[in-house]
């Protein structure tokens, strides 16, 4: 091979790759785009009414939301006397983290809600999205601890959640349960999904 | 161009046929370059037959999911349903299916004994490193085909299981959420998300895992297989230039291999035929409902190939987040005080240090869980730089350090049995214990593998003629 180079070609040469490797990026835009939900995905999140009138005191009515299970739980007077005692246990007991996300508000109170009675929460583990089962019973059980109060407990990773959806502490979910916007259109109705109406 | 052959005119027609295409394409050379006159040491064990049977399993997988493809929908509401209508309507339909589930866990079960017999004899060293790394970007491979392929029956351990993993992404701080919004297509796991799951798993992956499986081969071939014994055998050569501990692939190891395959495909049947969901490890019973988006199921685990990693994930909290900057902090101070390595050097590993735990504070247990989960993975990569020991297979390593090799294993088995099991409080300080073995053993590997007495290596490889 000759030891002579031709800077002028080799400057083109370099140029026509550089511009071939700014196409073929380019061109990989809309491939990566079709993964993007679709327009018909982004349509679907409208707003949920729920009529609460049938939930006793101790149930949990389970609605769906965008996708989502979202929670309605009427708790007893003796479940809302409970969440104070547990404020040293919790990762976040004042839902100071991430408050625009996660907790609207007028759910930034010791119990997480508008009405104290009715907890509304997204049933979606801030860990890695399982939906918590129901662990409303107090008294030692399976993978909870013995002076367990009631709450919420993730199959997936165990993280433990109290009857407002409050982590906690030393559990894997970083979070407490997101609070969904919701207004009350009257005593009995409920809307999940805005909170301009109240 | 090699030039141009011609067979004798007396040739029979099969013979003329070959020589007329070796003209034209290298069949001859391939087969001879490849397997007919590979030469492999002669002394090969049985921990020898997983990388034939994992290719094995690959075909099987491939004929199979073909078959299953003309029958399934990879559709939300009628996914599920056509899985049954496989089982239950479609002719011999249960036999294909159950043998693409159970070829699931099998290729899982060879690939992991397939590396335990590279950990023992040592075949990632040099000049081994990219047969090594290839094989690990298969298991990488292998990994994201069976997530993917899991989802496809839309049931409820499909369904769960994908939200758990999917959401992996969504902890990487910044962009995490709007990562996981790309990779579902919405803002669950949904349609859209079973659609392109279908889409990677049928075609995506396997044709990337094909070309992985190729250059795992040629590098192997150019490099040479190793042996029990760890020796290179062709230091040794006879006068016709061949490795003297060696022998043609074909036929020796042919028969050999075709041995193997008859007493793995009995096992496989055996399963397939009386036992295809063994236990609920191979197919979990959860999977038998329909995927319920605002249910999940009491307890959920991955099917049992991840259950290591996944134990790993699952011990990272808050207090495994300390302990871990608790051990950087004990290296850095270990690495100050007797570190061999210039000032400069030293204010880097303190700096470097720093920032790290800084780091470890400051994102979410969460996220750190991820990093562990896929650590554990990458960390294999790196293994042909980190083991230093000056003998290559364990026959000639300290005893001790069989026990470790043993330790690693059985702390990996621990983690994989506790991932299975719902989370309880003592299962997780264990699989924080092995969390710390397993990465232990790899990084602390650089210092322990050059300790203690080594035996002698043969100048030949150790072979008893039968």
């Amino acid at each position: 091979m000759s030891e002579q180079v031709d800077q002028g070609r080799r400057t083109w040469v370099a140029i026509a790759c550089g511009a071939g490797a700014v196409g073929g990026v380019a061109a990989a835009v809309p491939f990566v785009s079709t993964f993007q939900p679709s327009e018909r995905a982004r349509a679907a999140g409208a707003a949920v009414e729920v009529d609460i009138a049938a939930i006793k005191p101790g149930e949990k009515l389970t609605v769906e939301w965008r996708g989502k299970p979202v929670w309605i739980i009427r708790r007893t007077p003796e479940q809302l006397a409970e969440l104070p005692k547990l404020d040293p246990e919790l990762a976040d007991p004042k839902s100071l983290r991430k408050p625009d996300e996660l907790t609207p508000e007028y759910a930034r109170n010791g119990w997480r809600s508008r009405k104290p009675e009715f907890l509304v929460v997204v049933g979606i583990c801030t860990h890695l999205g399982c939906s918590p089962s129901d662990k409303f019973t107090a008294g030692p059980q399976a993978s909870l601890p013995n002076d367990w109060a009631g709450g919420f407990l993730c199959p997936c990773h165990g993280s433990t959640f109290d009857m407002a959806g409050r982590v906690f502490k030393n559990k894997p979910a970083p979070d407490n349960l997101e609070v969904p916007p919701h207004a009350y259109l009257s005593d009995t109705r409920l809307i999940i999904g805005e909170d301009k109406k109240a | 161009m090699a030039e141009f052959k011609q067979a004798p005119a007396d040739a029979p027609a099969a013979q003329k046929f070959l020589t007329w295409i070796d003209n034209r394409f290298p069949l001859t050379k391939l087969w001879n370059d490849q397997w007919g006159q590979y030469y492999a040491a002669k002394s090969f064990n049985w921990w020898y037959i997983f990388g034939s049977l994992a290719m094995l399993v690959l075909v099987m997988q491939i004929t199979t999911g073909i078959f299953l493809t003309m029958h399934y929908k990879p559709d939300a509401a009628t996914a599920f349903a056509s899985v049954e209508y496989i089982m239950r309507d479609v002719p011999w339909g249960w036999l294909i299916r159950y043998m693409h589930s159970t070829g699931a866990s099998a290729f899982f079960i060879v690939v992991y004994l397939h590396m335990f017999r590279g950990l023992m004899y040592g075949s990632y060293r040099k000049p081994r490193e990219l047969v090594w790394i290839f094989g690990c970007t298969i298991f990488l491979a292998l990994m994201g085909e069976a997530f993917m392929g899991y989802l496809l029956p839309w049931g409820q351990m499909s369904y769960w299981g994908a939200q758990v993993i999917v959401n992996l992404f969504a902890a990487v701080p910044f962009i995490g959420p709007d990562l996981a919004i790309l990779i579902r297509g919405d803002y669950v796991v949904g349609d859209a998300t079973l659609n392109r799951f279908f889409a990677f798993h049928v075609i995506a992956i396997p044709l990337v895992l094909l070309g992985l499986v190729a250059a795992h081969l040629i590098a192997l071939h150019e490099v040479g297989s190793l042996n029990p014994d760890g020796i290179e055998i062709k230091d040794k050569r006879g006068p016709d230039g061949h490795p003297l501990d060696g022998i043609p692939s074909h036929p020796y190891y042919s028969v050999h291999d075709i041995f193997g395959v008859a007493i793995f495909l009995t096992i496989f049947s055996t399963i397939v035929f009386f036992a295809p969901e063994l236990g609920g490890y191979f197919l979990e019973y959860n999977n038998f409902i329909p995927a319920d988006p605002l249910k999940t199921p009491l307890h959920i685990a991955p099917v049992w190939y991840f259950t290591p990693f996944y134990s790993m994930l699952r011990a990272t909290n808050d207090l495994m987040v300390n302990v871990i900057a608790a051990v950087i902090a004990l290296a850095t101070v270990s690495g100050l005080l007797k570190g061999r390595f210039g000032g400069v050097g030293k204010l880097a590993l303190g700096v470097g240090a720093l920032v790290v735990i800084v780091l470890l504070k400051t994102f979410d247990a969460k996220f750190w869980g991820v990093v562990v989960m896929g650590g554990a993975v990458i960390i294999l990569f790196t293994l042909p730089w980190l083991d230093h020991s000056p003998v290559k297979s364990m026959r000639y390593r300290p005893g001790w350090h069989k026990g470790v090799l043993g330790v690693f294993v059985a702390f990996f088995l621990v983690l994989g049995y506790l991932g299975a099991q719902p989370p309880s409080e003592a299962g997780n300080y264990v699989s924080q214990i092995g969390t710390l073995v397993y990465f232990g053993f790899f990084l602390l590997m650089p210092w322990w593998s050059r300790l203690g007495e080594f035996k002698p290596v043969p100048e030949r490889v150790t072979f008893v003629a039968h």
